[in-house]
């Protein structure tokens, strides 16, 4: 499907465009407009945008690869980043990264077969007193267990469900 | 047993709930030294912040007075950026002081800007801190429509506009440049200093980067004067100090305490260790900061000299305790995978270091390991310090060293059991 820039999504970007004192700055925010809507950035998302923008393709790859939180490829509609840095290290966040992906058969950083889930494991989230702790989509869940984690992303999916 | 005392200079509020909001920060005199610094001259306000000592603090610990000084002395554009990007493992601070007290940090930030004659400022966030870009973002509308920020600020004449920006994911944006780079919307990668930002900064205005806490700190300053300021703390570590305490003490958290406090009481203040454990070590500083032996613990205090003295850094305040169930190859595997993941690649030393040091701790860590290894780690992170334009590589060899060199004993038991530590049981908070 090609991917088309909605009026409104346009218009965030024209704004965003007149918001700083370079258009380049414009960029980041852009891309995570598009993410939120899309879940992800594709190739045909970064051509569209450079045309509105009128800023090289190869300028905004070059931001958008440089940067983790961008989507470089589809995720599940629930996105579990797990950190496993140091704190959350030493209170189980490496385990409660292989629970996840064992309880929603999944591998690390590839989709769940229902396009549910995707896990990842990431750095220092700066939540390290409420260890361990994982993000999903936008919001942080701390202090977890196996337990209680599997039983927050049972209930966000059925919210995603409906 | 010596009790610490929380010394609650900037915190003082933060239990209570309203205190984010406009009116919970104007019941507690919120924007009351904004009025005060506006009858001084600028110039006194960076006088007074010299006197001050203040440091920064997001990790660097350089001087903030003397960093503005550094300004050019005319009246040419020149940005104020506020340093949100908190990443050094094991930070937590910044995200609480935004949460809890947005109007502080955009109070500390006009009084900088009005004392460094800047009329534009950025706070840069890290992007996964959704809830604090939309809380400051909502304060900073708050403060226009009282006429906070904007054009001639409460009849002073002076003019200040003040934006936010999100990161993306990247820690080496946490570096002043790396911000620089990135809010400039390309790549955030570190530009080589000489010149330094408040020379040649954000599209080449001269620019100054604070910490978060750094600028919240100015206010008490300005309020009660550098002479009070300098009563709390060492003598060369002046005032007092969020500590991000996690890993193994019964209540992890953010603790703000005079500089020069103890560590062992710091641990206490914190509910000390887990019942039945010992203390094995003690990253003082953030994952980047050499770490401390129990035995080393014992006379450490909580300030820039001390812990200097003892080969590590104060560096952002952020204090991870390790007690004996952990064992440090572990340990040191994270950490190098961290600052391989993160290394942008631009110089040599770091790009490849980083990859080398992981490798190799990870091959003793999964039973491949060689004695010799431990040399090889030792030589390479040798080689990384120093010689990169950033301080992302010497973040990387400062643990690899210590961790090998301090529990070497360890690392050499666990290459000849040959048998790899098994990834802990999860501990169950239930």
């Amino acid at each position: 499907m090609a991917f088309i820039l909605k009026d409104e999504d346009k218009n965030f970007v024209l704004e965003e465009l007149k918001r700083y004192e370079s258009k380049y700055s414009a960029i980041i925010p852009s891309l995570f407009r598009i993410q939120k809507k899309e879940g992800w950035i594709s190739a045909e998302a970064v051509s569209v945008l450079s045309e509105v923008m009128g800023l090289p393709e190869a300028h905004i790859n070059e931001v958008l690869q440089f940067y983790t939180m961008f989507n470089k490829e589809p995720v599940g509609k629930l996105h579990v980043q797990v950190c496993t840095n140091v704190s959350c290290a030493m209170n189980g966040g490496r385990e409660l990264a292989k629970k996840i992906c064992q309880k929603y058969q999944v591998k690390e950083g590839a989709v769940s077969q229902d396009g549910m889930i995707t896990v990842t494991r990431v750095e220092c989230l700066g939540a390290c007193d409420k260890a361990p702790m994982m993000q999903v989509n936008d919001k942080y869940w701390e202090d977890l267990t196996q337990e209680s984690a599997i039983q927050i992303l049972e209930d966000l999916k059925q919210k995603v469900v409906g | 047993m010596s009790k610490a005392i929380e010394s609650k200079l900037l915190t003082e509020y933060y239990d209570d709930p309203h205190y984010m909001s406009f009116e919970g920060y104007t019941k507690r005199k919120g924007y009351e030294v904004l009025k005060k610094a506006f009858k001084m001259k600028p110039e006194e306000i960076v006088a007074e912040v010299k006197a001050s000592g203040l440091r920064g603090r997001g990790g660097a610990g350089f001087p903030t007075g003397v960093k503005w000084g550094f300004l050019p002395k005319n009246d040419k554009k020149r940005f104020l950026l506020c340093n949100a990007d908190e990443g050094e493992p094991g930070t937590f601070k910044d995200r609480m002081m935004m949460e809890k007290a947005p109007h502080q940090l955009i109070e500390g930030m006009i009084i900088s800007a009005y004392a460094v004659n800047a009329h534009k400022s950025y706070i840069y966030i890290r992007g996964e801190y959704t809830d604090c870009l939309r809380i400051v973002k909502e304060a900073i509308d708050e403060a226009y429509a009282k006429g906070l920020l904007g054009k001639n600020i409460l009849g002073s004449g002076f003019d200040h506009d003040m934006d936010v920006y999100s990161g993306a994911g990247a820690y080496i944006c946490g570096e002043e440049t790396g911000m620089i780079s990135s809010l400039e919307g390309l790549k955030g990668q570190p530009k080589l200093k000489p010149p330094f930002p408040a020379i040649q900064g954000y599209l080449k205005f001269p620019t100054i980067v604070n910490n978060v806490e750094t600028l919240a700190a100015v206010i008490p300053i300005i309020e009660k004067g550098a002479d009070f300021y300098k009563s709390l703390g060492t003598e060369k570590s002046t005032g007092t100090k969020l500590f991000s305490v996690s890993g193994d003490v019964v209540q992890p958290g953010n603790y703000e305490v005079e500089l020069g406090t103890p560590l062992m009481d710091l641990i206490e203040l914190c509910g000390g260790l887990k019942p039945g454990r010992s203390l094995k070590a003690v990253i003082p500083g953030g994952s980047s900061a050499p770490v401390l032996t129990a035995d080393e613990c014992v006379d450490a205090t909580m300030d820039y000299e001390n812990l200097s003295a003892k080969g590590s850094m104060l560096g952002s305040g952020a204090v991870i305790v390790i007690d004996d169930s952990h064992s440090m190859v572990d340990l040191l595997t994270v950490i190098m995978h961290f600052y391989h993941h993160e290394s942008c690649g631009q110089c040599t030393p770091c790009r490849e270091g980083t990859g080398w040091l992981e490798k190799l701790v990870k091959g003793i860590l999964k039973g491949s390991g060689r004695v010799e290894d431990l040399d090889l780690i030792l030589r390479v992170a040798n080689n990384m310090k120093g010689r990169t334009i950033c301080a992302l590589s010497d973040a990387a060899a400062l643990p690899a060293l210590s961790f090998v060199e301090k529990f070497r004993l360890e690392f050499e038991q666990h290459i000849r059991t040959q048998s790899p530590v098994r990834e802990r049981e999860t501990t169950s908070h239930a």
